[in-house]
């Protein structure tokens, strides 16, 4: 009996140290997309897809050029990066005073666009760096690398974001417009320029969690699927464009899936997130942390 | 300084403006009086740039602002406080501050502009840390003008600087505006506050239904018939 428990609890222990790298994860690809509503009131649907193609890159570039994963990761995210942007350019601008139904379903399209694009170029096989990075065991309790390295790089990645919008004149004009974006030319501020730039934001934060779930998950041209709703949800639950509120999502929703794991399969853990999803729209339908007016 | 001429301008279909003369001289402060509705915003809106005129020219110092993108007028030197003061409620005070130094031209400049700020309003250094939004009507108005100072403006564009405040906080605003102009900056100031407002100006427009219907010296206006039987209630 006794031992049992002992085993118990460092099962639960694991669970939870998984969901909280699994959450890190997580944080960062809802940042990318609140980010970008919270900004310039547009949801990237297509916003995994970007993911996915950075995974290609990253791919690409490792498997087929023979670059090491370091030089590889900016490269990509420096792609992802020109991506959203482009995308920005290409399909949001000309629609930015468009119903939002109709730029719901432009990024809609450009989903299927990537998807689509991606199957006739890269085929249907599920491909993958060939990086097989440790296993970390103590305390009977396995966390792979690839897990602390993508929990360690996604908190980085956050942080500098957080000083990016913090200390620059940029980043502060970011969290202005998206506050009164009728005045920003008052103060001097491009609004095409800042939108742009926050659009590139955006794509290099794709291109950051491409990079590190190409090291856990095969690149496939359906990829985005696996993280594509769990991330809009994720920012759902959070509010949308709510930036604090996306990251306790996150790590709520990734405990869940971890610990309902734990009980049962994964699958389950993923049937228990979405249906706490389903009730907390009924509870709280404006996010966790919608300010009360 | 300012030369707007025969300047029409609207919202859509709607012509809010219709033929305005005005003119502003280097160190006059000058008044816009008229009712509700007059078009005293949109001609503020117009000079700033965020909307465009139909028709007419807009000199600033030689410079066509008609032509001047819009995010490129404060760099001419013109600043803005809008109606309603529009801060940016969830940055705070500071961040606040600094939005109205972003020009590169301000940001030079920052921490000179920002001790002149603090001094014109040791209120501000004290909240610096504060939320807007959460600030009293007063205070905020003071971040508002803080905020267009930051840009070390050659003109100011107060619109409606006392609406919304409570009487004693409206004598505080106007000291202000007196102060301001003291300094030697010149004042472009659109008020329903009559009375007040031509304490503080060297010369007023009447404005009525997108027209200026009278001009002249603030102690002109005062006794003029229309201004006195329409807004001073005589």
């Amino acid at each position: 009996m006794q031992s049992f428990l002992e085993a118990f609890d460092i099962f639960l222990l694991e669970a939870v140290l998984n969901g909280i790298l699994l959450g890190g994860l997580l944080a960062l690809l809802a940042l990318g997309l609140n980010l970008i509503f919270g900004v310039i009131d547009v949801t990237w649907i297509c916003y995994a897809e970007l993911v996915m193609i950075g995974m290609y890159g990253m791919y690409f570039l490792v498997q087929y050029y023979g670059l090491s994963y370091w030089v590889a990761a900016p490269a990509a995210i420096v792609l992802v990066a020109l991506l959203g942007a482009l995308l920005h350019w290409l399909v949001i601008e000309p629609l930015l005073s468009a119903a939002p139904i109709n730029q719901l379903l432009a990024t809609g399209g450009v989903l299927f666009v990537l998807q689509s694009f991606a199957t006739v170029a890269f085929g249907i096989d599920f491909r993958n760096l060939g990086i097989r990075l440790p296993v970390l065991s103590f305390a009977d309790m396995h966390l792979s690398y690839s897990r602390l390295l993508a929990f360690a790089a996604a908190l980085v990645g956050m942080i500098v974001v957080y000083l990016f919008m913090t200390r620059t004149y940029t980043g502060t004009a970011i969290r202005a417009i998206a506050q009164d974006r009728q005045i920003m030319a008052l103060m001097g501020v491009d609004t095409k320029r800042i939108y742009l730039v926050t659009s590139a934001l955006g794509g290099a934060l794709a291109g950051l969690a491409a990079c590190l779930l190409v090291l856990q998950y095969d690149v496939h041209p359906f990829v985005g699927l696996s993280f594509g709703p769990i991330t809009f949800l994720i920012c759902v639950l959070g509010g949308l464009g709510n930036f604090v509120g996306g990251f306790v999502a996150a790590f709520l929703f990734a405990e869940i899936i971890s610990l309902g794991g734990l009980f049962s399969d994964l699958e389950w853990g993923y049937v228990l997130a979405f249906a706490f999803f389903i009730v907390m729209m009924f509870v709280r339908p404006a996010g966790l942390l919608a300010r009360r007016s | 300084m300012l030369e707007l001429k025969s300047l029409d301008a609207g919202y859509g279909s709607f012509q809010a403006l219709f033929g305005v003369d005005l003119d502003v001289k280097a160190g006059e402060a000058v008044g816009v009086i008229g009712p509700n509705g007059a078009g005293k915003t949109t001609l503020m809106r117009v000079i700033s740039g965020l909307i465009r005129p139909t028709r007419g020219t807009i000199g600033m110092e030689g410079v066509d602002v008609v032509a001047t993108p819009a995010h490129l007028i404060v760099g001419l030197g013109i600043a803005h406080v809008p109606e309603n003061r529009r801060l940016f409620p969830r940055l705070t005070v500071e961040d606040n501050l600094k939005m109205g130094a972003y020009m590169p031209k301000a940001r030079a400049k920052y921490a000179e502009r920002l001790e002149f700020v603090f001094d014109l309003f040791p209120r501000m250094k004290e909240r610096r840390n504060q939320m807007a939004g959460t600030l009293s009507g007063g205070e905020q108005q003071m971040c508002a003008i803080g905020r267009a100072l930051m840009s070390d403006p050659k003109l100011l564009l107060l619109d409606e600087p006392s609406a919304g405040l409570a009487p004693v906080v409206v004598q505080q605003v106007f000291e202000l505006v007196r102060r301001i102009r003291s300094g030697g900056l010149t004042v472009l100031i659109v008020e329903q506050n009559v009375q007040q407002v031509l304490k503080v100006v060297d010369r007023a427009y009447l404005l009525e239904a997108g027209t200026i219907r009278a001009s002249g010296s603030a102690a002109e206006m005062l006794e003029s018939d229309t201004v006195k039987q329409a807004y001073l209630g005589v």
